[in-house]
């Protein structure tokens, strides 16, 4: 991969020309940008560097994360740095995990025609009109795992001629998962009730009495599951 | 997509492979762990330190970089802001929108106080959205707080403060038990156990998690919260110089807006700073799997309101970052990928390391075998690294493991042509994470009177070395704890003028200690130019 490669882009239809093996991220700051929108993880986790371009000649808009894709020769790009989705308030401790909650905070998913700009439009690869499919029957435990991987970037709702903010759809509908559809952990409950009771006071006590020698030969003899 | 070149020698990796698999490693002995670290961890180089002349610390040692920030003017040097025209007015000020601060915000204002989050990027651009791995708590019947605590104390090197380990190990459960109640989707069997792995350095599998998206289940949840409670939240405004009343007690914070340039003065009763790390400083030249925002700024702002510093000269780098492609160069490989059974492996095909070994110690051994014993593969970019044996995942738990356990390192490799559940993948050590930070007690104190310190800014939790999943656990402990107790407190105080004399008086103690300069700080963004100069 040489360095020397260079390939023109157009930011925010602005031509600058960059190395090819650069990300468009690092292309930007390449160009002389310095980010503070379009910029969070720079890993793939965040969402922030959602970009909307197009290859000069091509009819097909594309989507990426600037942090996670190159550069393209004669690519036009711009991010998507903000949406106004639609976020409702709620407090999870009242809800039911059913259809009509989601319903209630989001009726316009009911609204959804079927175009699936909002599956084309994820960077993510995640098949969102299909999520959003789950949520309007109620089967929130299947729109919640077929979301889980959502970075929230915003793409899918700016596509989205029904306005549907699918993001806090699917957020919402992990949330009603994890809460009241994962069945609840008895270990974990009952551990937590123990350390209530205070059973591992003492132990902890004296450990925190120790000295450094004391510590190292526990630590060097402790027993270690495989 | 690999060269011709490496897939020749990823050739070697395949032929071992088969005599490797179901064939344990030997872990290295207390002397060998001493001996890797001392000659080939970066922490045990002198030129990556020096001693700071200024300051609570006088003469401590501090990377290089950090040192830089620390012996530097404030921003507000030159700037005249008007103290008495106050534009928010609260009770708590959180500085910085990750978990830590989320945390804090939620207990804060579930205890009835007015609260202010101020961010530098969006809420959640954070370090915690990035977590992969998982959060440790032992809950499992055949495992106790007082194994995790002999695993974080010895992890740490026994430099850790008992009392701040005794709190992390003994809230660990409830702090999962919280996650669950927000809807926090764990890892889970049909009956409701959590699945659980080891980290480097655990002696039970105690890591919880939400696929590799673990950070990022637990980041977007408290969100929610933290906008489902009304708490205010303000982004592109992170702080440059903590305020500090007339006693010398914390009172606020001067913001500074990234959009429109603009000051702004916060009036608080005590203020929280989670602003999490320092990847973004590069020590000694190492890429790192930070975000953008990781630049100390919180420990330089403490530090010059008279906050004490601990372990700031220990740093984790994390034995696995990306080697290639170098698109994401030193991004993060969890460590969850060794949990799950991939090994490291030299050039010639060969296993040097018991996988999870503590991660300095394993990141050292890496360091060794490419620089000690000249058996790492350089990639097309020039850099070295090992292999990361990934096919060994499938072959232990069955194909398709990788896709589903570990989605987002699938797809971070798979977006640049490599199939991590058949190819090996390249790694070496990334600058992940300060060890150390701000001293605090354990509800988050400082010895600033109102000034409060939680997540990755703080130090003493994990002495000189944290063990994986353990700061996932101790940015919700000590976040909840402060949040708590800066909340509580706020009914006693009534806060007396705005100052920034703090700030005059170090600028002061700078001239005094002959320390010339014309940088600034905190330094707020990193600024990256990829090579145009050359
Ligand atoms: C890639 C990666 C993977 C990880 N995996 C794991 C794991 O599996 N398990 C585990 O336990 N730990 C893991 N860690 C470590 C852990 O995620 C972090 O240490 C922890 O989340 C830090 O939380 P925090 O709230 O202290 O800081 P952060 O989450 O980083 O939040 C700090 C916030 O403060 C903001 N800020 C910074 N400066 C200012 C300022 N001047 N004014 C206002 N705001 C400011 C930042 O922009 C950011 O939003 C990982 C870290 C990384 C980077
Ligand atoms: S910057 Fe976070 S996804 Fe790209």
């Amino acid at each position: 991969m040489s360095e020397k490669e260079m390939v023109n882009v157009y930011i925010l239809g602005k031509k600058y020309s960059v190395p090819s093996s650069l990300t468009i991220m690092d292309a930007m700051e390449y160009a002389g940008y310095q980010l503070t929108r379009g910029c969070g993880c720079r890993s793939g986790f965040c969402g922030a560097c959602a970009t909307i371009y197009r290859i000069k000649g091509e009819k097909e808009l594309k989507v990426s994360l600037a942090c996670q894709s190159k550069v393209e020769d004669e690519m036009y790009l711009t991010q998507l740095p903000f949406f106004p989705g639609d976020k409702q308030r709620y407090d999870v401790d009242e809800l039911e995990p059913t259809a009509e909650t989601i319903g209630k905070f989001y009726p316009e998913i009911y609204s959804c025609i079927g175009c699936n700009s909002c599956t084309n439009g994820c960077p993510q690869d995640l098949n969102v009109m299909q999520y959003i499919g789950y949520s309007q029957r109620g089967d929130l435990e299947k729109c919640a795992h077929e979301s889980f991987d959502c970075l929230m970037c915003g793409i899918c709702a700016s596509r989205c001629p029904a306005g549907i903010t699918h993001y806090q759809v699917g957020l919402l509908a992990r949330r009603l998962t994890g809460k009241y559809i994962a069945p609840p952990s008895m270990h974990l409950a009952n551990r937590v009730e123990e350390i209530k009771e205070g059973k591992f006071d003492t132990e902890l006590e004296e450990l925190m009495n120790m000295t450094t020698e004391q510590l190292k030969e526990a630590y060097n003899s402790r027993n270690i599951e495989k | 997509m690999y060269t011709a070149q490496m897939r020749e020698l990823i050739k070697k990796v395949e032929k071992t492979r088969p005599e490797r698999l179901g064939v344990d490693f030997p872990r290295m002995t207390p002397e060998e762990r001493e001996a890797v670290l001392s000659e080939y961890h970066p922490d045990y180089s002198d030129k990556g330190f020096r001693n700071i002349k200024v300051g609570v610390n006088k003469e401590a040692k501090l990377p290089k970089e950090l040192a830089d920030l620390i012996e530097a003017k404030s921003r507000l040097e030159k700037e005249k802001i008007d103290l008495n025209q106050i534009d928010y007015d609260v009770d708590v000020l959180i500085i910085g929108g990750g978990g830590s601060g989320a945390a804090a915000a939620l207990e804060a204002k579930n205890n009835g106080a007015e609260v202010l989050i101020a961010t530098k990027l969006r809420f959640g651009d954070a370090n915690t959205m990035m977590a992969e791995g998982g959060i440790q708590a032992a809950d499992k019947e055949d495992d106790s707080p007082a194994r995790h605590y002999i695993d974080v104390i010895g992890g740490g090197h026994y430099g850790n403060k008992p009392e701040l380990v005794h709190a992390l190990v003994n809230d660990a459960p409830g702090i999962i038990h919280w996650l669950e109640s927000l809807g926090v989707m764990f890892d889970k069997t049909e009956d409701g156990t959590m699945v659980t792995t080891h980290g480097g350095g655990t002696s039970r599998k105690r890591m919880h998690a939400a696929a590799d998206y673990s950070g990022a289940e637990i980041m977007r949840t408290l969100r929610d919260e933290v906008h489902n409670k009304g708490v205010e939240v303000t982004e592109f405004s992170p702080a440059v110089e903590l305020l500090l009343d007339s006693d010398g007690k914390a009172a606020g914070a001067v913001l500074y807006n990234l959009e429109t340039e603009e000051y702004c003065v916060v009036r608080a009763k005590t203020v929280i700073l989670a602003t999490g790390g320092a990847g973004r400083l590069h020590y000694q030249g190492f890429p790192t799997s930070n975000h953008h925002g990781a630049t100390a700024d919180g420990l330089v702002m403490g530090y010059r309101a008279g906050a004490e510093l601990i372990f700031a000269d220990t740093i984790q780098y994390h034995p696995t970052g990306v080697a290639f492609p170098l698109q994401i160069f030193g991004a993060l490989v969890t460590e969850k990928v060794r949990s799950l059974g991939a090994t490291p492996i030299n050039i010639d095909g060969e296993q040097f390391v018991f996988p999870l070994e503590t991660r300095d110690v394993e990141a050292a051994a890496i360091i060794r075998e490419c620089y000690g014993r000249h058996k790492g593969i350089k990639t097309s970019t020039g850099s070295l690294g090992v292999w990361l044996d990934t096919p060994l995942i499938e072959l232990i738990h069955g194909k398709g493991t990788i896709e589903k356990r570990l989605p987002a390192m699938y797809r971070q490799y798979k977006r640049f042509g490599i199939d991590m559940g058949t190819e090996p993948i390249l790694v070496y050590p990334t600058l992940h994470y300060q060890n150390g930070g701000l001293l605090i007690n354990e509800h988050g104190q400082t010895k600033v009177e109102n000034l409060y310190v939680v997540g990755e800014a703080a130090g003493g939790i994990h002495g000189r070395n944290r063990l994986m999943g353990n700061s996932l656990l101790d940015i919700l402990v000590f976040g909840r704890r402060a949040g708590i107790h800066a909340s509580q407190k706020t009914k006693d105080i009534t806060v007396k003028e705005l100052s920034l004399e703090h700030v005059d008086f170090y600028h002061k103690s700078l001239s005094e200690n002959a320390v010339q300069t014309d940088r600034v700080s905190p330094m707020l963004l990193p600024h990256y130019t990829h090579g145009r100069e050359a």
